[in-house]
């Protein structure tokens, strides 16, 4: 019943999505196959950390990982669109194993930093082998309009259509797994390993899981994200990608799927208001795009503080029904202070 | 031989730079039990403070001296502002507040001085040192980096060890519950904690910034390196932080200098694996087992 729920949803909101797209002028398009696009490398991310309860600072890096394969398959073996983004979840899900089996010991901080030194390191390696990824440069990435649209079509609508369907269907699936054994296995571990494990789960494979899982995600995220920018190239995958999925996922709320759609629409079009802001009123370049960064940071302790449960969070406690007394954590009652909001349930 | 030498005494310079980034971050992590991502912005800021300060008075000191008073002041502000009502939730919420501080310095850091790439000076030469016609590798500016950090450590490890100011953050550290019901006034105590990493982080700063250039950005990668000192080290022990920095530094300077420059950071991203397989709590850490 509830696949067919989200199934339900997700059609009504592909057919919004489809009337507004074509609405809207080719800008917005683009803008809205960007969200699309973080949309998905988010989802992944928030389930990892609000489900699993494992923290990775360095998604980008396997963002990276699909931008460059999904790139390479296009390029050299000229591989259809659809058969090039499942071909990216494969491979950023099969590296997400390597590093989760690699990192299945480490917990909090140590995970934490392993997954930062993954983030800086992986891009070097594109300057390293420029013969093969482009070095600086990076590779391009052009796909078509399909023949039957017309020609007149315009190519970003296309590439909203595109990223819009990869992150419904990965929504939708996501929602059935957090809502599946194996979702209800990872709150289990989150909440407490040692009981989770006496009651007979295997910790360490539900955890790579999670890692393979968030790890794919950002794998067809990077590639959704370089069909739409059009090219791969070290500078798309510093750092602050990695941070402002981490952003993006905290933001909307953790563990809410309906709050990575949150947190990737500021992701994407919070900066690019700003800087329209801050150019108008007669600021320089630097500055003006240094503004969006500093006010990020600004909105990001806010949030923190004043709603840890994020953007989902909070308009929960604002429409929603008030939450049942099950949905406390079992933690409460052992704890001192309550843990906080966001380890309260959210598959939304 | 010549090389051999050259690189391992290069690598203990700037190894030196990650244990003091590594240190200031083991100092908060003993206290608070947080990471503070920040450390590289903060860093980053006051050697903008030490920056003006020496293109307005011309004198490289005063600029030192005003950096490691700012990173004081500033560890001190931000613990007692925006890091202290995250302390006792979970580690998430720390853990954002101090990346979203970090962004917040590097953008305030463009709006203020800009984007662009400018020099900082060293307090000393930084043309190598020979013995005859023996290069060495290292220049007086590096000693003056080792010489500095290990002065601050040691430094560091007297307080801890024979004041009273020590015994207060060791026992905070050990057990902060405690700790108040002996009377220790803990706030207090946590401030001084971050004042301290501020501190450190400034140091680290005002040393690095002559080889790096000074921009928002200049300190992301030695914060990633010192974390990863840091991380080796064991996130609990200041030896370890040492050790750790002063171990990351030396193997990066050879696999640098022998394999090429290109690559430093993936053979970090291996070094932090090989240590953390072995021993997934750092090298020096003295937390066994696991609280549940």
């Amino acid at each position: 019943m509830t696949l067919l729920r989200h199934l339900a949803v997700a059609i009504v909101v592909a057919v919004i999505l489809a009337l507004i797209s074509v609405q809207i002028g080719s800008y917005r398009d683009y803008q809205m196959a960007e969200v699309a696009a973080y949309v998905v490398a988010v989802a992944g991310l928030t389930l990892l950390i609000g489900l699993s309860g494992q923290i990775s600072v360095g998604n980008g890096a396997f963002m990276a990982v699909g931008g460059y394969g999904g790139a390479l398959l296009m390029i050299h073996l000229n591989w259809p669109l659809e058969l090039v983004l499942l071909a990216s979840v494969v491979i950023a899900a099969v590296s997400g194993a390597i590093f989760g089996v690699a990192a299945a010991r480490l917990r909090g901080p140590y995970l934490a930093g392993a997954t930062l030194m993954l983030a800086v390191a992986l891009p070097t390696l594109a300057d390293q082998y420029a013969g093969v990824f482009g070095g600086d440069q990076g590779l391009s990435v052009t796909i078509n309009t399909p023949a039957f649209l017309g020609a007149t079509f315009p190519p970003t609508r296309w590439l909203a259509w595109v990223t819009c369907a990869a992150a419904l269907i990965v929504l939708v699936l996501l929602a059935n797994l957090g809502r599946s054994r194996i979702g209800r296995s990872w709150r289990a571990v989150r909440d407490d390993e040692v009981a989770a494990s006496l009651a007979g789960l295997n910790v360490a494979r539900l955890q790579i899981l999670a890692f393979v899982v968030s790890a794919a995600c950002a794998g067809l995220g990077g590639t959704l994200l370089a069909v739409v920018t059009g090219i791969v190239a070290p500078g798309a995958y510093t750092l602050t990608l990695s941070i402002g999925l981490l952003t993006a996922a905290v933001l909307g709320g953790l563990g809410s799927l309906l709050g990575a759609v949150w947190g990737s629409l500021v992701l994407v079009l919070v900066p690019s208001y700003l800087t329209n802001v801050a150019a108008s009123h007669g600021l320089s370049g630097a500055a003006s795009s240094s503004i969006p960064i500093a006010a990020y940071g600004v909105v990001l302790i806010i949030v923190m503080l004043v709603f840890p449960a994020g953007i989902q969070g909070g308009l929960r406690r604002l429409f929603g029904p008030a939450a049942p007394a099950a949905a406390v954590p079992i933690n409460v009652l052992r704890r001192r202070r309550p843990a906080s909001e966001h380890q309260k349930e959210g598959t939304t | 031989m010549q090389e051999f030498i050259e690189f391992g005494l290069g690598g203990i310079g700037i190894g030196m730079i990650y244990a003091a980034i590594a240190l200031s971050l083991v100092l908060i992590w003993r206290g608070t039990r947080v990471l503070n991502y920040s450390q590289g912005g903060m860093a980053m800021f006051t050697t903008y403070v030490a920056w003006v300060v020496i293109s307005h008075t011309g004198n490289y000191w005063l600029g030192f001296a005003a950096a490691l008073a700012s990173g004081l002041i500033l560890g001190a502000i931000l613990e007692r502002t925006v890091v202290r009502p995250t302390v006792g939730k979970s580690p998430l919420n720390s853990v954002i507040v101090t990346i979203g501080l970090l962004i917040f310095l590097e953008g305030l850091a463009g709006i203020i001085y800009g984007g662009q790439y400018r020099s900082f000076p060293a307090a000393y030469s930084v043309r190598g040192l020979k013995i005859g016609t023996f290069s060495l590798g290292i220049s007086p500016s590096d000693l003056f980096t080792a010489a500095a950090v290990l002065a601050a450590a040691l430094a560091l490890a007297l307080v801890f060890r024979y004041t009273t100011v020590g015994l207060r953050l060791r026992a905070t550290a050990f057990n902060s519950s405690v700790a108040r019901l002996l009377g220790i006034r803990i706030g207090r105590v946590l401030t001084l904690g971050w004042a301290l990493a501020g501190l450190f982080g400034a140091l680290a700063g005002v040393l690095v910034t002559p080889s790096t250039f000074l921009y928002p950005n200049s300190m992301d990668s030695i914060f990633v390196l010192g974390f990863t000192a840091a991380v080796i080290g064991g996130l609990d022990s200041p030896v370890g932080a040492v050790v750790g920095g002063v171990l990351l530094g030396v193997v990066l300077s050879y696999a640098g200098g022998y394999l090429g420059n290109d690559l430093v950071l993936v053979y970090g991203l291996v070094v932090l694996a090989l240590v953390l397989m072995i021993r997934p709590s750092g090298l020096f850490s003295s937390a066994v087992a696991r609280r549940v």
